[in-house]
């Protein structure tokens, strides 16, 4: 059970425009919704959050200040999907360390997506295979940064149900930025609005309850 | 051996001077530089032939150390010229010249002490073509190497960052690219290694041969000095490129392209 803290967190020092502090937590299993207008440094938060800036104040992971242990270990702990995901090597199981069925299975994949060029994949692929590479390293917190933006209907609310079954299995919170407030108040417990200097967090009551995939979760 | 007369250079200047001539016909763009470059390499030339006929006169330690530190820092300074993605100035500088310094100045040492030992271990007749041979390829090596490098990580800085962000350990996210700008700059100094005596003479062993020496005592230290720049060159390089490589990152591993001096 751990919560995810922003404590005086500031990025003015990368982001003019954002010279609020920050101050809010995510429970853990909850999933705070980010939106606000394009360019207001959306992204600049979530990146900080992983410690990919450099920024000013406190992040905790329940008790664990991220710079009380080495960078790679936070980002593996508090991952950050990014809107547009990179592949350097040729075929998409050199990116892998190893094959998990289940959830490549999940997305429509089988073994054979392995061999696949990464010059071929469309990028709706991409971004489903991003997503499964990110949750194959168990992070303990998610930020996700338009993780639907490439994906059709059916694999945007396959996503979805992905991510909100693997947040109440683990009991992690979760950051999502989009700019469909639909989604938003779909996958949001509450949301937070980032304006140029300040930022407001309300409620979202309209989250519907969604039976779970499986087990107990809710 | 046969005396080079002022005329014998006339005659050869009126080779470079037919190039400029026929390079500005066809706007190539480069007499200029070409002359430049020409009158440079005259006049540099004659200064060090009249330098090194001084310090050959009186050997001493502290003129030879003044003349390795000029040529030295001159050398540092150069690495980071013509760059494409150069590094801030004084950092550039700063890598540069210890990395040229540790590689090139040990070799030195190694050759001055312990093989060709002259009396004194410091005599310039020695100490001062060495050291030059030297620093020229270690500071072009290195040269490559950094451009390489700083060139890759520019280009790549995406997927350097997304590999960070899966939590890669930045040694392992630059392991490829600083392998591949240390190789990129020990190529050229392995292909002349190789091609020696089949497609090129060397210089210093044809001016050997030129001024009298038999082919096969300046083969002998031809050989010496190829082992010699080469090993220079390879360490020096390493040095450089690793030291930049780590610098690339700040103390949280983070991508810090600070330290390039983007052109835009």
């Amino acid at each position: 059970m751990t919560d995810l803290t922003v404590k005086n967190l500031n990025l003015a020092a990368i982001t003019p425009k954002l010279n609020q502090n920050f101050n809010f937590t995510v429970p853990a299993g909850q999933c705070m919704g980010l939106s606000g207008p394009s360019g207001i440094g959306k992204s600049v938060l979530l990146k900080a959050i992983a410690d990919m800036l450099p920024h000013q104040g406190e992040i905790y992971l329940g008790e664990l200040e991220s710079r009380s242990i080495p960078a790679p270990k936070w980002r593996k702990k508090v991952a950050l999907l990014p809107a547009e995901s990179q592949w350097w090597y040729d075929r998409v199981g050199e990116h892998f360390s190893k094959f998990d069925e289940a959830l490549f299975a999940y997305f429509g994949f089988d073994k054979t997506v392995m061999n696949w060029q990464i010059a071929h994949l469309s990028s709706g692929e991409k971004q489903r295979l991003a997503c499964i590479r990110i949750l194959m390293n168990q992070p303990r917190a998610l930020l996700l940064d338009e993780p639907t933006a490439n994906l059709d209907k059916e694999n945007r609310s396959l996503l979805e149900r992905l991510i909100s079954q693997y947040q109440c299995e683990h009991r992690i919170p979760a950051l999502w930025i989009s700019h469909d407030q639909e989604q938003l108040q779909r996958v949001s417990d509450q949301i937070l609005v980032l304006n140029e200097g300040d930022y407001t967090i309300h409620k979202n009551s309209d989250k519907p309850h969604r039976k779970p995939l499986q087990g107990e979760c809710a | 051996m046969i005396h080079l007369t002022p005329w014998d250079l006339v005659i050869a200047s009126i080779l470079i001077i037919m190039l400029a001539i026929t390079s500005f016909m066809m706007q190539l763009n480069i007499a200029r530089q070409l002359l430049i470059a020409a009158s440079r390499n005259v006049i540099q030339l004659l200064l060090v032939g009249y330098i090194l006929k001084l310090i050959f006169a009186n050997t001493n330690l502290f003129y030879l150390g003044g003349i390795a530190a000029v040529m030295l820092l001159v050398a540092g300074f150069e690495i980071n010229a013509r760059q494409k993605y150069p590094l801030k100035r004084w950092v550039g500088f700063k890598i540069g010249t210890s990395a040229l310094f540790l590689s090139s100045f040990a070799m030195a040492l190694v050759a001055l002490l312990v093989i060709v030992a002259p009396t004194p271990w410091y005599s310039p007749q020695y100490a001062i073509p060495l050291l030059g041979m030297l620093l020229g390829n270690t500071m072009n090596g290195i040269s490559l190497g950094m451009d390489k490098l700083n060139q890759s990580v520019y280009q790549q800085r995406l997927i350097i960052e997304q590999r960070l962000m899966l939590g890669q350990d930045y040694q392992e996210v630059i392991q490829d690219i600083r392998a591949e700008s240390i190789r990129t700059g020990m190529i050229p100094i392995i292909n002349s290694m190789a091609i020696a005596g089949l497609v090129s003479l060397p210089g210093m062993m044809t001016g050997q041969i030129l001024s009298g020496t038999p082919p096969v005592e300046a083969v002998k230290y031809q050989i010496l000095l190829f082992f010699l720049i080469t090993a220079g060159t390879g360490f020096g390089i390493m040095l450089a490129v690793s030291m930049i490589a780590r610098r690339l990152f700040d103390d949280r591993q983070r991508l810090s392209l600070a330290l390039l001096k983007i052109k835009s």
